[in-house]
């Protein structure tokens, strides 16, 4: 059985140096080349034919524009459409690398977002960009983030380092929920697909019960794909919303 | 785990900066304002066609309304044409019943002076054939012609006795 953990190994394919920086091209760059190639290609491919009334192809990428724009607008507001480009830009990075993650793709297959850098990567720019907008609009006014006004000042001693915390805590909330969720996922699939080869291979009917269950978690880690990437972008609308409008 | 290998961070990190700067400029420049543009072709096909429909019902109210009116209309100018025409007719009617009244009744006077006529000479001549016939008795009678005079004057007592 191999070992489940192998899958999330990182094999550069062309080694590359810039000074004392490795910047090698890994099967992970790989993929990533490949999400933002087949996002380019799917959306702008799906709209050329520009119809009134959408085919199977365009209708899919009219629902994502529509939904991320609607979910940006529901949780930001109108001043959130600036924004738009880089929050459907993550959304779609994130969905693409999660997806493709599911995908048996032979030499380059990986899932990019099962790795805490690179989700950790997009939660910091999240994290930061939502900062400086905050101190943009609001100036020191925004750090009434950590102190709400009204609140009974006896209360600060309790309610600052709870709010401090809550606050430096968002990058990695988010970064570690869609890491574990993806590593989690990828490991249980490995592990009962192991089961389906060892019990298969010996006994048939044994095999049977595993690979029902393999089946099925299959669904269920297709349908985290989606929904993580769902969460990853509406919690970052969130941090938007609450940079934008304070509480 | 791997994932916690910082041998391949820097390269992970400079790919992902590396892609998601490329997807980010692809979505700004390519792929949203296409999408963009075929959701806002798409709206405003939309509402041109709603404002349309909107035109030609209001149209279609107005030609309703002007059929209505142009009904009515008719309706009462007929109705204005029979009661001309009635009372026209009513009116001739009236007129030609009185000239026939007025006809007859010179008719009806003419014959009566006629007949009055007819009846003072019928009576002239009842004395005549009284005086006659007087006249030709005394004569009888007597055996002798009788005095003229004195016979008309008896015969004009006798009709004055009962009272012609």
């Amino acid at each position: 059985m191999a070992n489940p953990i192998e899958q999330f190994k990182i094999q550069p394919l062309v080694p590359l140096k810039v000074g004392a920086l490795d910047i090698s091209f890994t099967n992970s760059a790989a993929m990533m080349v490949l999400s933002v190639c087949l996002i380019t290609v799917f959306l702008t491919l799906s709209v050329r034919s520009r119809a009134l009334v959408p085919g199977r192809w365009q209708s899919m990428a009219e629902i994502f524009y529509e939904f991320i724009a609607g979910m940006l607008r529901d949780n930001v507001g109108s001043e959130g459409r600036k924004y738009f480009p880089f929050i459907f830009s993550l959304f779609m990075f994130v969905l693409f690398g999660n997806l493709l993650g599911m995908m048996p793709i032979p030499v380059i297959g990986f899932t990019y977002t099962s790795h805490v850098i690179v989700t950790f990567g997009m939660a910091a720019v999240v994290f930061v960009g939502v900062t400086v907008i905050g101190f943009a609009r609001h100036g020191t006014h925004y750090l009434r983030m950590f102190f709400p006004e009204g609140a009974p000042l006896a209360t600060a001693v309790i309610l600052i380092p709870i709010e401090l915390i809550s606050y430096f805590s968002r990058p990695f909330s988010l970064a570690v929920r869609l890491f574990a969720n993806m590593t989690v996922g990828h490991i249980i699939l490995k592990v009962v697909g192991g089961f389906v080869v060892s019990l298969g291979a010996f006994y048939l009917v044994p095999g049977v019960v595993p690979f029902a269950f393999l089946s099925a978690v299959t669904v269920l880690e297709f349908g985290i794909a989606m929904l993580q990437a769902y969460v990853f972008t509406i919690l970052s609308c969130i941090y938007l919303h609450d940079a934008i409008h304070m509480h | 785990m791997p994932q916690f290998d910082p041998t391949f961070f820097a390269p992970q990190l400079f790919w992902l900066f590396l892609t998601f700067v490329t997807l980010y400029v692809l979505m700004t420049v390519v792929a949203l304002p296409k999408i963009g543009a075929v959701l806002d072709e798409r709206q405003r096909k939309i509402d041109d066609n709603l404002d349309k429909a909107a035109q030609l019902k209001a149209e279609a109210e107005a030609a309703v309304a002007a059929y209505e009116r142009a009904l009515s209309e008719s309706r009462a100018h007929a109705h204005s044409v029979i009661k001309e025409a009635s009372d026209r007719l009513a009116h001739e009617a009236d007129e030609r019943n009185k000239a026939l009244a007025t006809r007859l009744a010179e008719q009806i006077k003419a014959g009566e002076t006629r007949i009055t006529q007819a009846k003072d000479a019928a009576l002239a001549n009842v004395r005549d054939v009284a005086v006659d016939v007087a006249g030709s008795v005394f004569a009888r009678l007597v055996g002798s012609a009788a005095d003229a005079a004195r016979l008309e004057s008896a015969v004009a007592a006798a009709l004055k006795e009962h009272g012609k």
